[in-house]
């Protein structure tokens, strides 16, 4: 399988952005087009290797990694899978980890609904990923940011998944936590042939992680 | 002891004496309304605790029938106000851009109308009595609980859990039902109780002015304008006490209320 995106423009202050419609901005936009955070961006990754997307602070990783996954609309531009556009209904094969887990989860619910939402995991799947049965039954206040992603993993594992986007997943684990989440991500992307985007800021994750590193400037024409 | 034990003990009792006021007004035997012109006028005393009327009725049999009949009229005008906020809040923030505009117009209006006259005129034109005022406060009193759930509503689905649900195929209305519904439960409970004081007092109001209940009927804004009449003549025990009896129906049901709030939502109810 292959993932590519064509000429993606974004910009938070456009005018089919639906969240603000503030007629100022937009009028200051028309002025000065070319300050959308993505402009002309193209990318292609296949399933077969694990690439990793490498930029400073605030330069549109994580906006990218959001559109990749569908939840941003690009402004113009497209993201095919296999040549077809992302599907509108149903479940996205593309699926997005991301750095906050205890934002990615509803804290109203206990964290077996959470589990289950997508797919429902074996047993034997839950061991690999380093889920105790336990914690299935408690809220996601009672659990640690490390063991929290461990679920935001799990879930996104779904049979029908073929990509995943892990943004910045590991940034705010410990070094064994990270070794440990990235070591059971890895095994079971192995066994499915999943294909991976990785976003981070660290070459050495990059390098030790990935088969490809792309530095995200070089990604804008 | 902590606040929320407090809050507990609080909601639990003041629930407990709403509870026995409506159960024993529902209880209490039409023969003990009738007439007993031997009794006729008499003032508060022992036998009597809020006096007897100018028919001979005891007053205080009388007031709880009212309270009573005021509690059952207000819980179904409230939760019927209640679900059309519900529906509209998450219509008017799931909805489209549109949909959210027209129904904003729809509450600015309906807040722009002063509410007691809009609700005399629904409950004359739905011929009074009991549906008549329901039906007027149910429709006038949901705007500003669908506001608030409006603004929780658009406020969670911005989450980031919502954004993954959706990349796992749910779809809106399971998103509605799953994932805001039990966010949205606790406001909804705090203010279908807060909107029961507002439901008794119009109903009490309404019947007091002669648009609601027939004067047949116990109901304490019936009581209150018969006692008119009567307290020149001295009688104020006719007016006073059914007048605070419903005023400390309407504080207990506040507090039950609050405390709800302190219970259900207490960050809210720290603000």
């Amino acid at each position: 399988m292959r993932i590519e995106a064509k000429d993606l423009e974004f910009g938070y202050n456009n005018n089919n952005n639906k969240n603000i419609n503030n007629k100022n901005i937009n009028k200051n936009n028309n002025k000065n087009k070319n300050k959308n955070i993505i402009s002309r961006l193209s990318l292609t990754v296949d399933s077969h290797e694990r690439t990793a997307l490498i930029g400073p602070s605030g330069c549109g990783k994580s906006t990218l990694s959001h559109i990749l996954a569908g939840n941003l609309k690009p402004q113009s531009g497209q993201v095919l899978i296999d040549n077809k556009p992302l599907p509108k209904h149903g479940f996205c094969p593309v699926q997005l980890i991301c750095q906050h887990p205890e934002k990615a989860i509803n804290p109203r619910w206990k964290l077996g609904k959470t589990l289950t939402e997508a797919w429902s995991p074996d047993a034997q799947f839950l061991e690999a990923m380093g889920i105790e049965k336990a914690w299935l039954n408690r809220y996601p206040v009672e659990l640690s940011g490390g063991e929290l992603q461990r679920f935001c993993i799990a879930r996104a594992l779904a049979p029908q998944t073929s990509f995943i986007i892990a943004d910045e997943m590991s940034t705010m684990l410990d070094m064994i936590t990270q070794a440990q989440i990235w070591q059971a991500l890895l095994r079971i992307a192995d066994e499915r042939g999943l294909g991976l985007i990785a976003v981070t800021h660290s070459m050495e994750l990059a390098k030790r992680v990935c088969s490809r590193v792309i530095e995200f400037e070089s990604l804008m024409e | 002891m902590s606040n929320r034990t407090s809050a507990a003990i609080s909601a639990s009792a003041t629930l407990a004496i709403i509870l026995a006021i409506y159960i024993a007004g529902a209880l209490l035997p039409e023969s003990a309304l009738r007439a007993n012109f031997s009794q006729k006028g008499l003032p508060p005393s022992f036998e009597h605790l809020f006096g007897t009327d100018f028919l001979g009725r005891d007053m205080f049999v009388r007031t709880c029938k009212g309270l009573s009949l005021s509690l059952s009229i207000g819980a179904v005008a409230s939760a019927i106000s209640a679900f059309i906020a519900l529906a509209v809040g998450l219509a008017a923030a799931l909805g489209s851009e549109f949909v959210d505009y027209a129904i904003n117009w729809f509450i600015d209006v309906f807040m722009s109308v002063p509410h007691t006259v809009l609700i005399i005129l629904i409950s004359i034109a739905l011929s009074r009595g009991a549906f008549g005022m329901m039906a007027g406060v149910a429709v006038t009193h949901w705007v500003s609980l669908a506001r608030v759930i409006r603004g929780e509503v658009m406020q969670i689905r911005s989450q980031q859990y919502i954004a993954a649900s959706r990349r796992f195929g749910k779809s809106s209305l399971w998103i509605a039902r799953h994932h805001m519904l039990p966010h949205l439960m606790p406001q909804f409970f705090v203010g279908l109780i807060l909107l029961f004081p507002h439901a008794i007092l119009h109903e009490s109001g309404l019947t007091f002015l002669g648009f609601g209940l027939p004067p047949e009927q116990p109901a304490v804004g019936v009581i209150l304008s018969e006692a008119m009449k009567y307290i020149s003549a001295g009688a104020i025990w006719l007016a006073v006490f059914p007048g605070l009896s419903l005023v400390v129906l309407v504080l207990l049901i506040d507090t039950l209320g609050h405390s709800a709030r302190r219970l259900l939502a207490p960050r809210e109810a720290q603000l």
